[in-house]
């Protein structure tokens, strides 16, 4: 009986467990699978790639975005005429939907055509006329829908219309049509739209003929039909407007007309500014009753691109897919030198792209990021601070290697110098620190030597950086690497690698400025200077007393002007910040990126422009004027060799550093090569779904001990628990002397 | 009771205007609308008359609480405070500075909010109270000093060790649950057990130590010692008498909250990936999006006006001596 009982006990007990087990395996999704897999199992084995976002991206619309966390979508989506190389280096344009890479021609003021090397005061205007190719169709879209008399289906949609549509996939029928050449240029001009606040606007008024009266055009216009419609968001038929600087040839050819020279006009040209926007898709989205819904097209980019966004939640989750009409396009097949041996050319050929869907989650903090990409459940991972030392090891000569745990994972680590720089500036209108007498300069040298970047690079990114010779970073046209491209004023060539000058050196051009120990000989009083930052967490006080530290070395005293980011705005535009710190990321791999944030009529103050430092030196605007409307040559190399030497010598900046960026890829990822100008990487990634969900399920096996066993001491301590509780019970009443009553 | 319910919202209507104002002065001192125009026009290439666009467009080109310029009631009206404040008194919190629709956000998120901030209110309730009834009831023994001291211990550590020590140990070493994301519906279970256990054993310090104070307090009333005095076993003391007797207290710190859990947790929430209304007050605050943080105060401030009047109107249903007049 007893033991019938106990195995009836036991046979209830095994049953309650599996039951139990069950119920788990339901709430992790379903039985087989990791408890801990975040995604759908419908998804389980798809060729889908896994990544992040930090912060919601602002604007996908590409008159708008600008931002790196803006371009990840935008760039997989929208097609602009020209594309960068996937491979080649140094950066080449070539030609994504255009049919070839236009070449400028020069026109007089009469609008006669000049020569190909015309003098640049004879060019009045540089003409690009693009020439796209046929049959490249938009991925599907309300917009495009047609019924059977080939109207739109949408057209005229009112309130009513949209009482049921919260999302655009809920609209019953989507179209597509060919891309045309008019599509770039209402894009073109949409840039002055006065309610698209283009961020490229104030730029490309300078150049784009006519585009900056075009702009108070449409305002005026704007003005107008919103009063008329009784004021709010009106939709503005931009095909009504023409713009002189840009215009339709024919059906897949359109004209760029710009001012004088401007070569980098086609760089420009690989961004999203310059996609294709159909007017229908913006006319669509002008509906009214559309922004209430979220329903713009600042949210919901519509492309001729590889991917389209098919889940846009920017509080949760982003989602790219496949664009069922995505044009033919192949896999590079050459690439540089040792491009093959890497393995990069093993898709040579091969139809883009390789990946069907790519999932975008919020994540905000990096450790539980850092955590699900050990999983298995993020493809690709940065390095944070945090996590560095499980990742890399820093060699003693800077070189960077796996550490054994990432090795035996199978993960692969990239790095690159960015094209990028992070500097400490002096603001030239200073009178103390700034100005171009010997004796500011000298000062200026003496603590660009003092300032070991060397030194914050180990300290404060875990060696992922380069100490700057001057403001062009590697990769970037114009860059002169090894002891020619060192900066004779701060570092000596010894051993075959620079060495910055000793602090004696320091010393002394502090002496010939006038400031010998510290100490003003003028006045006899301590040389005080101010740094203007904006600091908020531990790490940042670390930061600034190693600063602080830098200048003791040469016995001046740092003061420390922590404030917040609006007053440090404030006080860069006004000119009252002494000492900063600043960076700048290329917008395109030409040297006129970054030489024009040390020309004068670009200074902060003055001009509002970002000359940060407001340096202005007559002989270096001279040779940048010339400079920037050159092609790549020796004789722009001269050129540009003479204006960092002259930047070197006035040293309106501590030269910084340009980040090295560190990136991990999953054993199931191909191999990637960094390219830091081309935003429409994605159709280039490949990865091994059956061998990531292998290690996945090998990674995350469910670990049931400890809890069991949190559950055998929960037991353990109820019951004394409940023994007391009884004896308590039946207690009370004895020791009060009462009798218990049944 | 209908007539003290719209008493006490006439009340809350001078008391909004009052937080709509801080609410404008704070954000006002610290922030230009200079400064909101180039955080949403960018860093690289704004010209000035971009921000004096952007400012028109949105209604921000004027002053801020009183123009000067203007004549006759246009001085308060002719306002940004007037301009942005009166829609909010309808609940149309209109768009954002960034351009995206307020209200669908709110209505967005506060799901997320509320998928977790309510099993932790609820289990996280019913775990400190269960905890702190079982430590009266071993009161003076050994059991209430090894508990209290456990207590205080838990409740000394920091919320946000015990977040990521829970990522760390239950989803990372034992590999039991997403260390973090989200999802609809049902799916969602699975990412809030983490959160949901952590939320709960982190306020099991606090919370069961201020109840066990409550209890012991009833513990030595005279009722209870009637109560005794009759007989009636220890555990149904504790369970139907000062259980019943503590509850006026327990909801003055329940009823209050239960509005502002629309609200969200913010550490809880940036942790776990969670898309709730905790971040996304913050995430408004860093990028200066005015139109959100004034929402969501005014949001914040309603509910907690909702809160007190809940927790007035739960003294009538657990009390009957008192009387709202």
């Amino acid at each position: 009986m007893s033991s019938g009982a106990s195995i009836r006990g036991g046979g209830r007990a095994r049953r309650a467990a599996r039951r139990l087990l069950l119920v788990a395996a339901a709430l992790a999704g379903c039985g087989g699978r990791p408890w801990n897999d975040p995604y759908p199992a419908a998804d389980a084995g798809a060729n889908i790639v896994y990544s992040s976002f930090e912060e919601r991206p602002k604007h996908l619309d590409p008159a708008r975005s600008y931002s790196s966390n803006e371009v990840i979508f935008t760039g997989q989506i929208y097609e602009p005429p020209l594309q960068y190389h996937y491979l080649e280096r140094p950066y080449t344009l070539i030609p994504l939907t255009a049919e070839e890479v236009p070449a400028p021609r020069y026109l007089d003021r009469d609008g006669r055509p000049l020569p190909a090397d015309a003098p640049d005061d004879e060019v009045a205007f540089s003409v690009y006329e693009i020439r796209i190719r046929p049959g490249i169709h938009y991925q599907p879209h309300p917009a495009f829908a047609r019924d059977a008399d080939g109207n739109p289906v949408y057209r005229e949609l009112s309130l009513q219309d949209l009482a049921d549509i919260h999302a655009i996939a809920d609209f019953a029928h989507t179209g597509t049509r060919e891309l045309v050449a008019a599509d770039y240029v209402y894009q073109i001009k949409r840039l002055a739209h006065p309610r698209v606040h283009s961020p490229i606007l104030g730029l490309m008024g300078e150049y784009i003929v006519g585009l900056r009266d075009y702009a108070a055009e449409l305002g005026r216009a704007y003005k107008e039909l919103s009063a008329a419609a009784g004021g709010g968001p009106v939709y503005l038929d931009l095909e009504r407007y023409p713009l002189a600087g840009a215009e339709v040839v024919d059906r897949y050819t359109y004209r760029i007309r710009v001012n004088g020279k401007y070569p980098q006009l086609l760089y420009w040209l690989a961004m999203p500014f310059f996609a294709p926007v159909p007017p229908e898709v913006d006319r669509f989205h002008s509906a009214p009753g559309m922004e209430e819904k979220n329903l713009t097209l600042d949210w919901y980019p519509v492309g001729t691109g590889p991917y389209m966004l098919t889940v846009n939640n920017p509080n949760r989750q982003m989602v790219l897919e496949r664009n069922p009409n995505f044009h033919e396009e192949f896999y590079p097949d050459e690439g540089d030198p040792g491009d093959r041996e890497a393995g990069l050319l093993a898709d040579a050929g091969r139809r883009l792209p390789f990946i069907d869907k790519v999932v975008f989650s919020l994540e905000k903090e990096t450790i539980p990021y850092w955590n699900k990409f050990l999983q298995g459940y993020y493809d690709t991972s940065g390095i944070s601070s945090d996590s560095f030392d499980q990742a890399v090891r820093m060699g003693p000569g800077g070189e960077a290697t796996l550490t054994e745990r990432m090795k035996e994972k199978g993960i692969r680590l990239s790095t690159a110098v960015g094209t990028s720089i992070f500097y400490t500036g002096f603001n030239m209108l200073d009178p103390v620190i700034g100005g171009y007498g010997e004796r500011q300069r000298l000062l200026r040298r003496a603590i660009s030597i003092a300032l070991d970047y060397e030194e914050f690079i180990s300290i404060f990114t875990n060696g992922r950086g380069i100490a700057a010779q001057g403001p062009i970073p590697p990769g970037i046209s114009g860059y002169v690497g090894d002891e020619a491209g060192v900066n004779p004023y701060v570092y000596d060539w010894a051993g075959g690698a620079p060495r910055r000058k000793p602090l004696d050196e320091a010393r002394r051009l502090l002496g010939e400025a006038g400031y010998a120990n510290g100490v003003d000989a003028a006045t006899g009083k301590p040389l005080v200077l101010n740094l203007d930052i904006t600091a908020g967490g531990p790490e940042d006080k670390a930061r600034l007393e190693w600063f602080r530290k830098q200048f003791e070395k040469l016995s001046i005293q740092l003061v420390i002007r922590n404030t917040d980011y609006n007053r440090f705005q404030d006080k860069m535009r006004n000119g009252n910040a002494q000492i900063f710190m600043w960076g700048w990321n290329a917008d395109y791999p030409d040297p006129e990126n970054f030489l024009f944030l040390l020309y004068g009529p670009n200074g902060k103050v003055e001009h509002n422009g970002e000359n940060a430092a407001n340096y202005a030196n007559p002989e270096f605007d001279r040779l940048f004027e010339r400079m920037k409307t050159m092609a790549d040559g020796p004789r722009r190399q001269e050129l540009i060799d003479r204006m960092v030497d002259i930047a070197r010598r006035d040293a309106p900046w501590i030269w910084g550093f340009h980040p090295r960026s560190f990136a991990l890829y999953q054993a199931w990822s191909s191999p990637t090569k960094p390219n830091l100008m081309a935003n429409n990487l994605l159709k280039y990634r490949r990865i091994d779904p059956a061998q990531r969900e292998r290690l996945r399920a090998e990674w995350n096996r469910p670990v049931l001990w400890p809890l069991l066993l949190a559950f055998g001491l929960l037991f353990a301590a109820a019951v004394p628990a409940a023994i007391g509780l009884i004896r308590r019970q039946y207690r009370a009443p004895a020791a009060g002397g009462g009798t218990r009553t049944p | 009771m209908l007539n003290y319910i719209l008493r006490r919202v006439l009340y809350a209507l001078p008391i909004l205007v009052g937080v709509n104002v801080i609410t404008f002065v704070l954000f006002f001192v610290v922030n230009t609308p200079d400064d909101m125009a180039r955080m949403q026009l960018g860093m690289k290439h704004v010209t000035p008359e971009a921000v004096e666009q952007w400012k028109q467009e949105r209604g921000y080109d004027r002053p801020v609480l009183y123009n000067g310029a203007a004549a006759g009631m246009d001085r308060f009206t002719d306002t940004i405070f007037f301009d942005k404040s009166l829609r909010l008194f309808v609940f149309d919190f209109g768009p954002s500075d960034a351009g995206r629709d307020i209200g669908h956000d709110i209505r967005q998120r506060m799901w997320a909010s509320l998928a977790l901030a309510v099993p932790i209110f609820i289990i996280g309730m019913l775990t400190n109270i269960t905890v702190a009834l079982l430590i009266a009831l071993f009161r003076a023994t050994y059991v209430d000093v090894v508990a209290v001291v456990a207590l205080v211990v838990l409740m000394s550590i920091s919320g946000l060790f015990y977040i990521i020590a829970g990522q760390y140990l239950v989803g990372k070493l034992l590999h039991l649950v997403p260390i973090s994301g989200y999802d609809d519906g049902l799916n969602a279970v699975k990412f809030v057990i983490l959160p949901v256990l952590i939320g709960v054993v982190g306020g099991i310090g606090s919370g069961s130590r201020w109840y066990r104070t409550i209890f012991l307090e009833e513990i030595g009333k005279d009722y209870v010692r009637t109560a005794r005095a009759k007989g009636a076993p220890e555990a149904a003391v504790l369970f139907r008498h000062v259980l019943r007797n503590a509850l006026i207290p327990i909801l003055t710190g329940a009823v209050v909250v239960l509005p502002l859990l629309f609200l969200g947790s913010l550490i809880m929430e940036s942790f776990f990936g969670i898309p709730g209304l905790g971040s996304y007050t913050i995430d408004a605050i860093n990028t200066q999006d005015f139109a959100v943080v004034r929402s969501m105060v005014f949001l914040g401030s309603v509910l907690y006006i909702i809160g007190l009047m809940l927790t007035d109107i739960s003294y009538t249903l657990v009390d009957p001596r008192v009387r709202l007049n």
